[in-house]
């Protein structure tokens, strides 16, 4: 995990699910062949709806049409991000895509698990509405070892939850090097 | 101290005499499930992890159940299913269902209970969300992703935070026009998607131990949708005749102390409850029928894990039965053993097969077809703006496949008898 992730912010609304983070169609290609893989980051965020993607614009995808990465690195979600299937797709396409961390007000639990045991993007928890006061393109900048977002667009500042149990995971890297580092499994 | 069913079965997995809410414990795993979309992905973790000759830690307890992209002419959909043939064959494994074979089962929570896997006490792990089905059997049982369960597959074990448990008492006597999804619908209208996030979801109270185990997995099923980890009813009289009939393996039934700890406990008297649907977009958009009735309709759905089992049908032919749909109306059976029922259950000596086909609906192969909508030739799939009414489970922008579509969620009957007007109706209008 880095320490500071610093990016350009995309903001999406309440209960995103992984149908709307990437639609079951897609789930067909490869995560392995490269060039397979690269669909994912082509189709992140693809299935929410115009007027939902980047608020409070709208009409903003997330990757534009013919691109495979994003302009973006930080998404801003609501309430409830990553409700629905257990698909690790998700968090996956998000990283492929080049996001590295997704701050919700909330998170559904299995998207929130295989974010951080799949070590694909840092999902912080805000303590405020933040998608009603970022703006997509905003420059943000989050530190992880304080669970702070700092927004450069506007100079404002928030406290975030802090990780707590799991950033030993997201420090290790992923669930493999944690079970490792616990002697569950052998050393590779 | 005492313990819920949830914290008793993590207990003992964990090898541990008690655990509380809260604590991040490792447990061992009795079953793991996965199936054609996660089982690909899921294998190359393994691999990448373990060694390209890596074994999986126990053959008998991998059970691998092809069953969302099946009958669709996409190659990367095809290549999918050769994947996991391939590493069944290599890894020998003795519970794998393969396509275009005879022991193809379709889908898999539904087939999991079918072939005996849903074993009171124990711990089932599947790379699906709807993995909580099986706990309508008396057993721990939860949705992870592809990493959690290749590493479940070279060790055996998952860690899990320990959930608080919500306790749900349904009271009374079902009335004839409601049915468990309707009860589900109620609960996830009334504490949200996300109102059981991170916690067990207990089922309990007469109304419960009164219904069938498939529709009791109704219930179950959809404790995803409030965000649960897990959902789960102890097992009784009905849920041990029916696990014997489908298995001889030894399992140790498991049951919630009077004075455990609850989280909340919500209570409902069904004999007072309605007919309720999740309006679009969200499984807790919640409304009475009677007051959406009137809504146009282009589709109506039978099938999925949720309603696609075949007390799902016999409810929609009671009503379909001597009639004709008015719009398109889909029936898919969720297995193999459903599809083939349809054929030998009768309604009046007419097969409930033959009631759909003359009542005009479209009859699928048993697969997870267009409840989460798929490459585009999945069968039932939305491409537009149709306003469709469906048994299944979520109602997410684009979950049937159009992002532009508007799903409503409902049970067989209000499917049946919305199928027959046209617009979403009250089975109450047609039930005789």
């Amino acid at each position: 995990m880095k320490e500071i992730i610093r990016g350009l912010a995309y903001v999406v609304g309440e209960a995103i699910d992984t149908d709307q983070i990437i639609p079951a169609e897609h789930l067909v290609y490869s995560l392995k062949k490269p060039d397979e893989r690269k669909m994912y980051g082509r189709f992140a965020m693809s299935g929410v709806p115009a007027a939902g993607q980047g608020l409070p614009f709208g009409n903003r995808p997330f990757t534009e049409p013919d691109a495979y990465k994003s302009e973006y690195t930080i998404v801003i979600g609501g309430g409830n991000f990553g409700c629905g299937s257990s698909r690790e797709h998700a968090p996956f396409a998000l990283r492929e895509a080049g996001a590295e961390a997704v701050v919700a007000e909330s998170f559904a639990r299995i998207f929130y698990r295989n974010a951080i045991d799949g070590g694909f993007v840092v999902p912080f928890e805000s303590r405020v509405k933040l998608n009603e006061r970022i703006r997509t393109g905003d420059d943000l900048e989050l530190d992880t070892s304080l669970g702070k977002l700092t927004n450069h667009t506007t100079g404002e500042e928030f406290l975030l939850n802090p990780l707590g149990d799991v950033a030993d995971i997201l420090k290790a890297g992923n669930v493999f090097e944690y079970a490792r580092q616990a002697g569950l499994m052998p050393a590779s | 101290m005492s313990m819920t069913i949830t914290e008793k079965i993590l207990a003992k997995h964990a090898g541990r005499d008690r655990v509380a809410p809260g604590e991040n414990i490792w447990i061992d795993v009795d079953i793991l499930m996965t199936h054609d979309v996660c089982g690909p992905p899921t294998i190359d973790i393994f691999k990448r992890e373990f060694g390209a000759d890596a074994v999986v830690w126990d053959r008998d307890k991998v059970v691998i159940m092809p069953d969302h992209y099946i009958f669709t002419t996409n190659h990367h959909a095809n290549r999918n299913v050769r994947v996991i043939r391939e590493f069944a064959h290599e890894q020998d494994l003795p519970h794998f269902y393969d396509v275009g074979t005879p022991r193809y089962k379709g889908v898999c929570h539904v087939a999991l209970a079918e072939e005996g896997f849903n074993r009171p006490g124990s711990v089932l792990i599947g790379t699906d969300s709807h993995t909580c089905t099986s706990g309508a059997f008396g057993l721990f049982s939860t949705g992870v992703g592809n990493t959690d369960a290749a590493l479940i597959m070279g060790t055996g074990k998952i860690w899990v935070k320990v959930p608080e448990t919500m306790k749900f008492i349904f009271e009374g006597t079902l009335p004839p026009y409601l049915m468990a999804k309707d009860l589900i619908l109620a609960v996830i209208g009334d504490i949200g998607c996300d109102g059981a996030t991170y916690r067990a979801m207990e089922f309990d109270g007469e109304a419960v131990y009164d219904l069938s185990m498939q529709e009791r997995m109704t219930l179950t099923n959809m404790a995803i949708e409030a965000g649960g980890k897990n959902g789960i009813i102890a097992p009784d009289e009905t849920t041990l005749a029916y696990v014997r009939a489908r298995t001889d393996a030894a399992f140790e039934t498991v049951f919630s102390d009077p004075d455990a700890r609850y989280h909340s406990v919500y209570e409902y008297d069904v004999s007072t409850m309605e007919p309720v649907v999740a309006k679009p977009h969200r499984p807790d958009n919640k409304a009475k029928v009677s007051e959406v009735a009137g809504t146009r309709l282009d589709r109506a759905y039978v099938g999925s894990c949720t309603g696609g089992k075949l007390e799902d049908f016999e409810a929609a032919a009671r009503i379909l039965k001597g009639q004709e749909v008015v719009i398109d109306t889909y029936i898919v059976p969720a297995t193999t053993e459903i599809g083939q029922a349809l054929h030998t259950t009768e309604i009046d000596g007419v097969s409930l097969h033959d009631i759909f086909s003359n009542a005009g609906c479209k009859l699928g192969q048993a697969s997870c077809a267009a409840c989460l909508g798929g490459p585009p030739d999945t069968f039932g799939r939305t491409h537009d703006t149709e306003v469709v009414i469906s048994t299944t489970n979520r109602n997410f922008p684009g979950r049937m496949g159009s992002k532009q579509a508007s799903v409503y969620l409902a049970s067989p009957l209000t499917v049946a008898a919305s199928a027959l007007s046209g617009v979403i109706t009250d089975p109450r209008e047609v039930l005789v």
